[in-house]
């Protein structure tokens, strides 16, 4: 599978920047630098993870992100289970946006084993991702205020209004699936539970509530001096630099890069709709908040124009699973693919296990957005001071969870 | 009548500084209802009435709290800093005038008020000052590195509002062309309001003043010392149970004394029409009711502002001060000076 965007961003020019990994006795040989540590016990780190920052004054000097806190041994626990045991493992990944870690996953062995997905079920997975959408960028704007505005006070009071509509993202999902955050709804083949009745017509109230809300949360954004003071031209991160580093999904869309899976290697049903890609080209903090921004609204576009349309028939190819090793992958055979989630481009890559492994894969790793995200931590910060740091760790948006699996 | 010193200060300083406190306590409960009225929450609702008597309770929770001492802190200093500012916040008090009433020889007489000062602002003003210290001594003593960042920038912007709070005092200092608070407000009570009697720039000046009395008590938008984002708790980060309790009330204490002290430079203080021809007492209450409804109004705002405003970053603090309100100070006393001189005022 090839992509035009990606063959043609193939030659990079070289980087004119300073690298930010330089050896910290060339860059403090006097040693009167103030080492610091963000975290892991720090209200504005997004889960548990440590930012170690050499200050001149409150000048950020060097930065160094680690990460490692929240390992949890999963990929190996992976190679331990069935195909179809593994979902409800993955929804613990990126704790913010479940629905899209199964996707990813579910996607993966479908591609793999040339599985057939019902027309229904990739309909209903493409509303899903994009109502986990919404309530992802929607926790990424309480969380993102809330470090600029502080817990006591203006950032707390936009944050509970976009729980406001969490609760009612969380109060759908639980209405299809029985559960409201570790849902375990997708599987091999298709989906799990089909669509109760009266689920479009509360999807529909929903996603009209949370539209009505929109310009709530736009006026006390963009409409915020402050706000916009503290986010232009702040943790700039360039084209080049973002295509190096991997970056994916709004952080990358930001840095002016015009690349959304959804649209250029379309999955569930993004082939049968147009999905019109949110683009900034300044790259920094404020690019990054404009873009989520303009996302929500996509996706509050995207799941109106389909809720209605859901076509009828089955919801899985495969038989109802009875037994766990009714799915088994091809032994030794390799396979990588990504869907966007809220936060990128989520891969997943698989070696099949074959008979000596029962149903379990050989091997299984993922390519966390979010990891990448993290990766540009050392070249936005430097430059910067304290403040500026939970800004531009909340516009990157990573979710610690799927950093360190 | 003048009593003995002691006397005096126990006599007058004793109701005001209990009723500040009692205060203090219910504008901590009504923020909290406040900021969750905003938030769509409900808020405290379990203690008393309301959740009223929850400041009490959190009081009382606070005192039980294990006092640590960081290791490697300086021990002294960690200890006398909270108590601190809560003297520097009732030596602030002294000089305000909660009240005032119609004397027989038709001036406006301070009522409820510790003490009158001749230098009434220049003590505001220099006690103000002093705030930073003990924030300064508290950031030094933790020896916490985010302490120590947040200290940093405490005195710095400490010591850059204080310049814009001056300037903005100046004002009416020129206008009343006197230093004391109360003939100040005796001033008001005959001529008009500060913000109306000088067109544009008594308002421009209060204005002023606001701002820089919201850095001065760490509010947000200018709440970097605390900046609980991004320096976890500021200067208090080290500091448990009663003592970090002290520097919250502290807070409240400060910034309902700088709504006070706005009111009585600029709103007219007690001041309130329909008053003369009542008897004296009449006159007090009416008049403390009016200080403390405008006062209210004021504070009132000063939340309303930190639970809907973001935080400035602490080098654009420093810009909007040097760039913008130093300047604009400067042009409002200019302005004023000359209105007093040619006789408009």
């Amino acid at each position: 599978m090839t992509l035009p965007h990606r063959e043609a961003d193939v030659t990079l020019p070289k980087p004119a920047r300073k690298d930010p990994h330089v050896d910290l006795e060339k860059l403090d040989a006097a040693a009167d630098l103030m080492a610091i540590n963000m975290g892991p016990q720090h209200p504005s780190t997004h889960g548990v993870m440590r930012i170690k920052l050499w200050l001149d004054g409150e000048m950020i000097v060097k930065a160094v992100p680690y990460c490692g806190y929240l390992h949890r041994g999963v990929e190996k626990l992976c190679e331990r289970l069935t195909v179809v045991q593994l979902t409800p493992i993955v929804d613990k990944h990126d704790y913010v946006s479940p629905m899209t870690n199964e996707q990813a996953l579910n996607i993966a062995f479908e591609r793999m084993l040339g599985l057939e997905v019902p027309r229904r079920a990739r309909y209903m997975r493409t509303i899903i991702a994009e109502i986990q959408r919404i309530a992802s960028h929607l926790l990424w704007l309480g969380t993102f205020t809330l470090d600029i505005g502080g817990t006591i006070g203006g950032g707390a009071s936009l944050m509970m209004y976009t729980f406001r509509e969490r609760e009612a993202i969380l109060d759908v999902f639980e209405m299809l699936t029985g559960a409201r955050f570790h849902y375990n709804t997708h599987t091999v083949g298709g989906q799990r539970h089909d669509v109760p009745v009266g689920w479009p017509a509360a999807v529909k109230k929903m996603i009209d509530a949370v539209d009505a809300h929109m310009p709530e949360y736009e006026q006390q954004c963009y409409g915020n001096d402050v706000l916009v003071l503290r986010t232009k031209g702040v943790g700039v991160i360039d084209r080049e630099l973002a295509l190096e580093l991997g970056l994916s999904g709004p952080n990358l869309r930001a840095s002016g890069v015009d690349l959304d899976l959804r649209r250029d290697e379309p999955f569930s049903a993004y082939d049968e709709i147009k999905v019109n890609v949110a683009v900034a080209t300044d790259g920094d903090v404020y690019a990054r908040f404009d873009v989520r921004m303009r996302e929500m609204h996509e996706s509050i576009r995207i799941v109106r124009e389909l809720i209605d349309s859901i076509p009828e028939g089955p919801i899985c190819s495969q038989k109802p699973v009875k037994v766990p090793f009714a799915v088994k992958l091809p032994a030794g055979r390799q396979f990588y693919t990504a869907i966007e989630t809220p936060r990128g481009e989520l891969g997943t890559y698989v070696i099949g296990g074959g008979a000596e492994k029962g149903a379990a894969p050989y091997r299984l790793k993922f390519r966390p957005p979010s990891l990448h995200a993290m990766s540009a931590l050392p070249y936005a910060l430097v430059g910067h001071t304290v403040p500026d740091v939970v800004a531009i760790l909340g516009s990157l948006d990573p979710i610690l969870g799927e950093v360190d699996r | 009548m003048t009593l003995n010193p002691w006397l005096h200060g126990l006599v007058y300083g004793l109701p005001v500084l209990l009723g500040v406190m009692g205060v203090g306590a219910l504008a901590s409960w009504w923020e909290r209802k406040f900021s969750a009225r905003m938030q769509n929450r409900i808020g405290v609702d379990v203690f008393g009435p309301f959740g009223v008597l929850q400041p009490f309770a959190d009081a009382l929770k606070m005192l039980q709290k294990e006092d640590l001492v960081p290791r490697g802190a300086d021990k002294t200093m960690f200890f006398i800093a909270p108590a601190f500012p809560v003297v520097l916040c009732v030596v602030l008090l002294g000089v305000v005038p909660f009240a005032g009433y119609w004397d027989d020889t038709g001036t406006w007489a301070p009522a409820i008020l510790i003490s009158n000062l001749d230098i009434g602002i220049l003590w505001v003003l220099s006690v103000s000052g002093l705030m930073v210290f003990p924030l300064w001594m508290a950031g030094w003593a933790s020896n916490n590195k985010y302490a120590l960042l947040a200290a940093m920038r405490t005195v710095a912007q400490g010591v850059s509002y204080e310049i814009p709070m001056v300037l903005a005092a100046l004002v009416p200092v020129i206008v009343a062309g006197d230093l004391s608070i109360a003939r100040m407000v005796a001033w008001q009570a005959t001529h008009g309001w500060m913000v109306f009697s000088l067109p544009v720039v008594g308002f421009l000046a209060f204005v002023l003043f606001y701002l820089a009395s919201l850095a001065e008590a760490n509010r947000i938008p200018f709440d970097i010392p605390e900046a609980e984002s991004e320096l976890v708790a500021g200067v208090i980060v080290e500091y448990t149970g009663i003592k970090s309790g002290l520097f919250i009330l502290t807070e409240y204490l400060h910034t309902f004394i700088a709504s006070a002290l706005a009111t009585a430079m600029f709103f007219g203080g007690g001041h309130m029409p329909f008053l003369a021809g009542l008897p004296a007492i009449a006159q007090i209450v009416l008049s403390a009711t009016a200080m403390l409804v405008k006062t209210s109004m004021l504070f009132v705002s000063i939340y309303w502002i930190r639970w809907s405003w973001y935080r400035f970053r602490s080098d654009q603090l420093m810009e909007l001060c040097w760039y913008y309100l130093v300047p604009g100070g400067l042009v409002l006393v200019a302005c004023t000076a000359v209105s007093v001189s040619l006789g408009w005022v």
